[in-house]
């Protein structure tokens, strides 16, 4: 495998861990006026992304960071492109982090409302934005042969950046539900199962239709089994769910995205962003990409340095890895966020 | 100024200004304040004395509700080069991406993954480890200063590279982008400038603290006492040995500019001609709205500027207006003819940056370091042997000067960036003239992308970054206001479904938890 091959790859590994880690505190946020009834049940809620949310959004900047290092092609035709689309996901990821910090800054009833619908509004947002994106580079985008956008400001919005924004909404809502189902206990686990259990089919169908539709247009064979391990997959957690085994549905679900994402990156392969002016515009890994000087160094930092984040970002969830209540016990006193 | 008369690129440089300054109001406080609270936690850790502990929370608490909203306008800076960008980044690719990635991969993660393990593991993680996990965010921080500083005088003074193929540097040696003086030179100063940031906080809160007290009657012998005055003497000396550091390391980004941007140097002192010994320029005027160097009046000091560049009295400094010629003759009287630079092309280029913006900048960063410095020792001086200043011009004004380094913070940034144009990647005169990169300023801007759209984005973000600042800036207030004690109350767990707890807005409420209330930073 060549070096830009290989980056691709890693381009691949990362915007999907990102919307594997960031999809369910995403989905959470979202769910907070969906399953959170009363304030104590969206404490505990924002409680069990409180620690990690941060870190999966890191996964983002790294992913934008290595399309840019990696493929600056990619980076400034993609961006650009879709300029508003990628302002409003900025706005929502501004506001949502200000907003899991501030608001414990004050006990008043209304501060904590108002900053908890800023987490739901700016995590929607933000997901839909970036799902849009995603659809958009892999489906095409209106770019002339230098990598400008043909048209004004919404000519990148299509149909293809409404089924991604879809896609990776309607995926988060079910991934949040079924990390709370794993992450927290009583009636909250209880309503978010059943949650789970009424919406996973259909919150497949858009992410199962993208993949889908960008496999016919340039999959292979490698693709299409894939397509069809996410749809096996959709399958396996439904019925996981209906058990009551969440962790086995939450790795399902798990895996109708990896193999999802899978399929996608695997069969848009080596175009990164398809023109829909002219396919001869289509921009391609090897027209992206930076010198091999450059991947070198990258996948030795990358070499040494991803194991290393890998480990202790697992190591922070193995802290905290217990099952949350709202009522707490004794030596929950001690939880910083308990109130 | 009419701001419909201002095209993509003026608006997206507005854009870049603004965002990115007001992003740098955030990191040295980040950077400074993360550090001290390090070395508080480590001596509570080491001591188990109590004040330590109440020092931690208390500044841990202000490093948080400012740290959080660094991170968030650090998003937009990751994102803009390719929005607005798009023709830089292009050029700068195989160069200027890859620190980002790793400033991401090395240094984000473990910022932003460690801070959290340190905020959330109170109790679940024996303490010693608590304690590494703060140093390991801190670590992250200082590392992502550097890799974005790396990448930034990469433009300032581009190494490692030649010119490859297609016109655009290409990457021949990692290790030269890495240790690049300009670099160097610039990571050290920020870093102590960071620094004097925190320490400045330490001493205007502390100092308001203690009189706030005194005037109370309240005890001297108590913890709380203790946490203010060490925070104000622990403040105090770091700002001082901070400035002299900041002095020593921005000599030495004042004898690299003299050899790499000699006309950042000359416009920040408004020399015109060049004149050996050179004098530094203590005040000057000039007409409005010239740029010309000629129209520019100062008051100046014989021979200090000839000592900045050179360390000696007698070197000559190149005035702004033969290096003007010097550089039209290199790089030409005007823009080329082309099509990717715009509304430009073709345009005379002035290669003096605007001059009012450099001297002036140059002055308020140096300025409000001195002023920085005064206050950390009239602080040292007024609290020397367990005294407490009452004194409310020096307690109020200590006060108003936590303003000074961050002041000083933004103008030294808006000189560094504001004084290479009209180049955003800056030939580097190491180089012969035909093996050097360089990249003009009105080349770089997405060229897609509609003035309106910027328009948007600027304003949008303007709006919120504007709103947010006012709740930032009421928080640490209000942080400030209630103290050690107060501000640092949990309250215990509140009945389900309860949400009319509102005690912890009450101005004067008194002590309402110990530290056995593992409170930790909320």
């Amino acid at each position: 495998m060549d070096l830009q091959t290989l980056w691709f790859a890693a381009v691949a590994v990362l915007w999907t861990g990102f919307l594997l880690l960031e999809g369910f505190d995403f989905g959470v946020a979202a769910l907070l006026p969906v399953l959170g009834r009363r304030t104590a049940d969206r404490h505990l809620m924002l409680r069990t992304i409180g620690p990690v949310w941060d870190g999966n959004e890191v996964w983002l900047v790294t992913a934008v960071g290595a399309v840019f290092a990696a493929f600056p092609g990619w980076y400034a035709t993609w961006l650009p492109a879709l300029y508003l689309p990628f302002v409003l996901v900025l706005l929502g990821l501004i506001v949502r982090a200000v907003a899991f910090e501030w608001r414990h800054q004050s006990h008043d009833p209304r501060w904590d409302a108002t900053w908890t619908r800023v987490i739901t509004g700016g995590s929607l947002v933000a997901a839909a934005g970036i799902g849009a994106a995603l659809g958009a580079t892999t489906l095409g985008l209106p770019v002339d042969g230098d990598g400008t956008r043909v048209g004004g400001a919404f000519a990148g919005l299509g149909w293809s950046s409404l089924l991604g924004a879809v896609a990776v909404v309607a995926y988060s809502l079910v991934h949040g539900a079924l990390f709370l189902a794993l992450k927290t206990d009583g009636p909250l686990r209880l309503r978010a199962r059943a949650f789970a259990l009424r919406s996973a089919p259909v919150g497949a169908l858009p992410l199962l239709a993208w993949a889908g539709l960008v496999h016919l247009r340039s999959g292979t064979v490698v693709t299409g089994v894939l397509w069809l391990v996410a749809a096996l997959a959709v399958v396996v957690t439904w019925t996981r769910v209906r058990l009551d085994r969440e962790g086995q549905a939450f790795a399902g679900w798990a895996t109708v995205l990896l193999a999802s994402a899978a399929t996608l990156f695997g069969a848009a392969f080596p175009v990164v962003v398809p023109s829909t002016v002219d396919p001869a515009f289509d921009l391609t890994v090897a027209q992206a990409s930076v010198s091999d000087y450059t991947l070198g160094i990258m996948t030795w930092v990358a070499a040494v340095g991803l194991p290393v984040v890998l480990a202790y970002q697992a190591w922070t969830y193995w802290v905290f890895r217990r099952r949350l209540t709202a009522e707490p016990q004794h030596d929950d006193a001690a939880d910083p966020v308990a109130a | 100024m009419d701001l419909l008369a201002l095209d993509t690129l003026d608006v997206a440089r507005w854009q870049f200004g603004i965002t990115t300054v007001y992003h740098f109001l955030m990191v040295p406080l980040t950077i400074g304040l993360g550090i001290l609270v390090a070395v508080m936690h480590t001596m509570w850790v080491r001591t188990s004395r109590p004040e330590w502990l109440r020092m931690t929370r208390f500044w841990g608490k202000v490093y948080l509700v400012n740290f959080v909203l660094g991170v968030a306008t650090g998003l937009v800076q990751e994102f803009q080069f390719g929005l607005a960008w798009s023709e830089y980044s292009r050029f700068v690719g195989d160069v200027f991406g890859s620190l980002l990635a790793m400033e991401a991969l090395l240094a984000f993660f473990l910022e932003s993954t460690f801070l959290g393990l340190w905020i959330f593991g109170w109790g679940r993680i024996p303490k010693r480890l608590q304690l590494a996990a703060l140093w390991a965010a801190v670590i992250g921080s200082i590392v992502s200063a550097y890799f974005i500083i790396a990448a930034n005088s990469w433009m300032q003074h581009p190494v490692g590279v030649t010119v490859g193929p297609d016109g655009r540097p290409q990457h021949v040696d990692f290790l030269a982008v890495l240790t690049n003086n300009t670099a160097l030179a610039a990571f050290s100063h920020a870093i102590v400038a960071a620094l004097m940031v925190a320490g400045a906080l330490l001493v205007g809160v502390g100092l308001y603290q203690l009189r706030k007290r005194k005037l109370a009657e309240a005890p001297t012998s108590d913890v709380d006492h203790s946490v203010w005055r060490r925070s104000v003497r622990v403040g105090g000396f770091v700002s001082l040995a901070a400035f002299v550091l900041v002095a020593v390391t921005g000599d030495w980004q004042g004898k690299l500019m003299y050899q790499q941007q000699p006309l950042k140097m000359s416009s920040a002192e408004a020399l015109c001609e060049t004149e050996a010994p050179a004098p530094f320029s203590i005040f000057a005027w000039a007409k409005l709205g010239s740029n010309e160097c000629d129209d520019v009046h100062s008051w100046t000091v014989p021979g200090l500027l000839s000592f900045l560049a050179h360390s000696d009295f007698e070197t000559a400094v190149p005035g702004v207006n033969e290096l003007q010629e010097q550089y039209a003759d290199v790089y030409g009287e005007t823009y080329p003819d082309d099509p990717s630079f715009g509304e430009r092309a073709g345009e005379e280029i002035d290669y003096t940056p605007v001059l009012a913006v450099t001297y002036w900048s140059f002055r308020l960063m140096i300025g409000m370091g001195a002023v920085s410095a005064g206050v950390a020792a009239y602080a040292l001086w007024s609290t020397r042997g367990g005294r407490v200043p009452t004194s409310r011009v020096g307690v109020y004004g200590s006060l108003l000067a936590v303003g000074a380094p961050f002041v000083a913070n933004a103008a030294g940034w808006v000189f560094t960036e504001m004084g290479r144009q009209p180049f955003v990647v800056y030939p580097n005169p190491d180089v012969p003239v035909g093996e050097q990169v360089y990249f003009f300023t009105a080349q770089a801007v997405s060229p897609g992308v509609t003035t309106a759209e910027v328009w948007t984005s600027l304003v949008s973000l303007g709006v919120l970054y504007g709103a947010l600042a006012v709740v930032e800036l009421v928080l640490l207030t209000r942080l400030v206001r209630r103290g050690v004690t107060t501000g640092d109350t949990t309250p215990t767990p509140p009945a389900v479904g309860s949400s009319s707890r509102d005690d912890d807005d009450r101005p004067d409420g008194g002590p309402r938890s110990d530290d056995d209330v593992l409170s930790f930073a909320y």
